[in-house]
């Protein structure tokens, strides 16, 4: 009885102190990521809907996309880097000369998540002339 | 070499050497594509009208041969010849071992390797591409459990119905590597009804090659004599599917030369579209076929040397007609517009060259690597070698050897 | 009928014929149309099979000399300039003499849409498909660059991307390892705008492109395909392209 209760209060100690160790530690080692604002009031849906469900929309209206050409301006990654691309860096995945991370480059980089979307799409917005006049929400 | 002359730590250092070897090669192939990964096909001499290339051409022959070399176990468990039986296990080894090689060549060259899953989840049901991700699974699955009736003793009596299993897929998987080429309507080279049947036999010329090659080795390695009634037997066997496979290939060229529209492309690859006509008479008709013809079946003693060259120079036969086959097939180009001289900053018209770089030769060697590592690993952690009849004692005990 | 009339109905048939022309003159007026604009599809709408769009070549307008599709669809996909085997081509100038009779001419070459696509067939993911209104595209996603479909490709149509792409332009995505064809500038045409080809060949003086939907009777391409000889290339392989030549 009084091993295990032994044990158990050094295992709590160890983990306590691993926890405290890592929280410290990846706050210095590992920066939140800083973009510049994006353009416009509002994205297409909010924040939380976003962090949770942006991939899920992009893997699912991409072949709504592509398979039947329903091109709506909402779920339209072109539509999305317009917005998101920082004004000094221009791009959703390169750095300013101000420090702050691409859009999409920055969390990614954060939360160890591969983006391999900009092998083939432009990162850099449309030009305004070209803005789509057909898109609507 | 009597066995009993066999030193163990020398036989092991030999063993592991060998296996160092092919892991070297197979890293080799790794790297290379490693590098077609990061530059792109740039780096290699494949380009929009070559569009498959040297390590098609290993990745081929390996497959085929894979599927051939399971004759030599269809003999024993199908048609019910002993001497045969006790060779189906090394010959479901080898074709294990030779499909693993030629699925890494293939799936290394991709543009985009990392989208296997994409590969496995999505399936166009009229793509031989798609019918082969569950005939090439389906072909390890079934030889697996066919080598288990075959060296697992409770399930000896499973292993004629899986042999049959085994014939009949492998039968479906080597026509779909014929139909891969057969359903090309558009290219003269292909779009014959006649390439599955070509295929097949072909299959079993070069399985029955790999797996003399590779008997040829294991028994030399462990100091065994091979029966001379088995070994006549394989060699008139191996003769014969030279003979048949030549056969085909003459014939399909020969018909093919015959049809007005076909006549350029076949002058082409047989007369004048250099390096093809050459590679094609003097490779595949005259070393690989003619020459082992020679070696197989003229009189006197056949001796073990003679049956491994005539083994080695069907391979490079084969190598040299799956060349001619594929890369010859892609130089000529398309027929679009019959009766005019044609000419494109697309390369229309216009013969395709093709000269192969360091990549695409690594990729192929890699996958051939990857055999051999497979093959000589399964060998010592199972009992792969054929039991003869009238064998000399057997071979040093495995577990002396590490 | 009295001469009153006849008058006041002559003075309102021509009020009408006035507005009726200044109406159409209105419709019409917005830019050289070169199909028509009647098919304006709603973006979230699907594409329909009730189009199919379609291309005639009228070899007998093209100029041997001219580049202007091929720099015109170059520039509008970000494609390379063409020089190296590697390089991707959607659309070529090819050309062409007979050789038994001396004549020459040229004309460009891209992919022919088929009805029954040979690339659509072999390919293992799917990832070649042909849209519902017609059109054969390669879908990036799903590619995996096996390059099966440019062996089975009958016009030599396809390209490879053997490099990875920099910069490419935001309405066509394309990147290294993967399949890529002519799409009828489809970015383009689901904004009610001809091909890029199509356009530039007009604007050379040469309208040898005609763009339009083959299944409308009243369009452009329709009619022309309905009164006057034209056929595909390699007809004998029975796979009905939605591109036909006209004068080859």
């Amino acid at each position: 009885m009084r091993r295990a209760a032994a044990f158990v209060r050094v295992a709590l100690l160890v983990a306590v102190g691993a926890a405290a160790a890592l929280a410290t530690g990846l706050e210095a080692r590992v920066p939140r990521p800083a973009h510049a604002p994006p353009k416009g009031e509002r994205c297409v849906e909010d924040t939380d809907f976003m962090r949770r469900n942006h991939m899920k929309l992009l893997t699912h209206q991409r072949d709504r996309t592509v398979h039947e050409g329903v091109r709506t301006r909402a779920h339209s990654l072109a539509n999305c880097v317009d917005c998101h691309a920082g004004a000094a860096s221009r791009s959703v995945i390169g750095r300013a000369a101000d420090g702050s991370e691409g859009f999409c480059a920055g969390c990614h980089a954060y939360v160890g998540v591969t983006l391999d979307c900009f092998e083939c799409h432009a990162a850099t917005p449309r030009p305004a002339a070209a803005a789509v006049a057909k898109e609507r929400p | 070499m009597t066995p009993t002359d066999v030193n163990p730590r020398s036989e092991a250092r030999r063993y592991w050497g060998l296996v160092a070897i092919a892991a070297l090669v197979v890293l080799a192939g790794y790297a290379a594509a490693h590098t077609m990964e990061v530059h792109g096909h740039a780096v290699t001499g494949m380009d929009n009208r070559i569009v498959w290339g040297l390590p098609h051409v290993f990745a081929i022959l390996m497959i085929v041969a894979a599927s051939g070399v399971l004759n030599v176990a269809s003999i024993g468990s199908v048609f019910g010849q002993a001497e045969y039986k006790s060779r189906a296990p090394l010959a479901g080894l080898l074709c294990i071992a030779l499909l693993a090689g030629g699925l890494f060549v293939l799936m290394l060259d991709l543009g985009r390797p990392e989208r296997m899953i994409v590969a496995a989840t999505h399936y166009n049901l009229t793509s031989v591409f798609a019918w082969n991700v569950f005939l090439y699974t389906g072909m390890f699955a079934i030889v697996a459990v066919y080598l288990w009736t075959l060296m697992e003793r409770r399930m000896n009596r499973w292993s004629a119905p899986l042999g049959i299993a085994t014939l009949v897929w492998r039968f479906i998987l080597t026509t779909g590597t014929g139909a891969i080429f057969a359903f090309l309507v558009a290219r003269p080279a292909y779009g014959s009804a006649l390439l599955p049947p070509l295929f097949i036999v072909l299959s079993f010329a070069w399985g029955l090659a790999v797996f003399l090659v590779a008997q040829a080795a294991a028994y030399a390695w462990h100091g065994r004599e091979l029966p001379e009634a088995i070994h006549a037997r394989m060699r008139r066997l191996l003769g014969v599917f030279v003979a048949a496979a030549l056969y085909f290939s003459l014939v399909q060229h020969f018909v093919h030369a015959y049809f007005a529209q076909q006549q350029a492309y076949e002058r082409f690859i047989l007369v004048d579209g250099s390096p093809y006509p050459l590679l094609y008479w003097g490779g595949f008709v005259a070393a690989g076929s003619a020459a082992p013809l020679v070696l197989l079946w003229r009189r006197g003693p056949a001796t073990t040397g003679s049956t491994l060259a005539a083994a080695l120079l069907v391979l490079l036969g084969a190598f040299a007609w799956l060349y001619v086959f594929i890369i010859g097939g892609q130089a000529f180009p398309q027929p679009i517009f019959p009766g005019y001289e044609v000419r494109s900053s697309f390369g229309d018209g216009a013969i395709a060259r093709y000269v192969p770089r360091w990549p695409e030769l690594l990729l192929g060697v890699g996958g051939v690597g990857l055999a051999l590592l497979i093959t000589l690993v399964g060998a010592r952690a199972f009992a792969f070698l054929p039991e003869d009849p009238a064998a000399s004692p057997a071979a040093p005990a495995r577990g002396s050897a590490d | 009928m009295s001469a009153d009339r006849q008058g006041g109905v002559n003075a309102a048939r021509r009020q009408f014929v006035g507005w009726g022309v200044a109406m159409a003159g209105a419709t019409l007026a917005p830019g050289v149309m070169l199909f028509d604009l009647a098919h304006g599809r709603a973006p979230e709408a699907p594409a329909s099979a009730s189009v199919r769009w379609g291309m005639l070549v009228d070899a007998t307008r093209c100029a041997p000399d001219c580049n202007a599709c091929v720099v015109a669809c170059a520039k509008e996909h970000g494609l390379p300039d063409g020089t190296r085997a590697t390089d991707a081509q959607w659309i070529r100038k090819v050309e062409l003499k007979d050789l038994r009779r001396g004549r020459t001419l040229a004309v460009p070459v891209m992919c022919q849409h088929c009805e029954q696509a040979p690339c659509v067939d072999v390919c293992p993911t799917g990832a070649s498909f042909k849209r519902a209104d017609g059109i054969v595209l390669v879908d990036r996603h799903t590619c995996i660059g096996c390059r099966y479909c440019m062996m089975a490709c009958p016009y030599q149509a396809r390209s490879f991307v053997h490099e990875p792409v920099v910069d490419p332009k935001p309405d066509v995505p394309r990147g290294k390892g993967c399949v890529e064809s002519c799409t009828l500038c489809v970015h383009r045409i689901d904004r009610d705008q001809a091909p890029a080809c199509v356009e530039a060949c007009a604007a050379a003086g040469h309208r040898a492109l005609v763009f339009g939907d083959l299944n409308d009777p009243g369009s452009e391409i329709a009619k022309r395909v309905a009164g006057y000889a034209s056929a595909p290339l390699r007809p004998e392989l029975g796979l009905n392209p939605g591109v036909r030549y006209h004068g080859l």
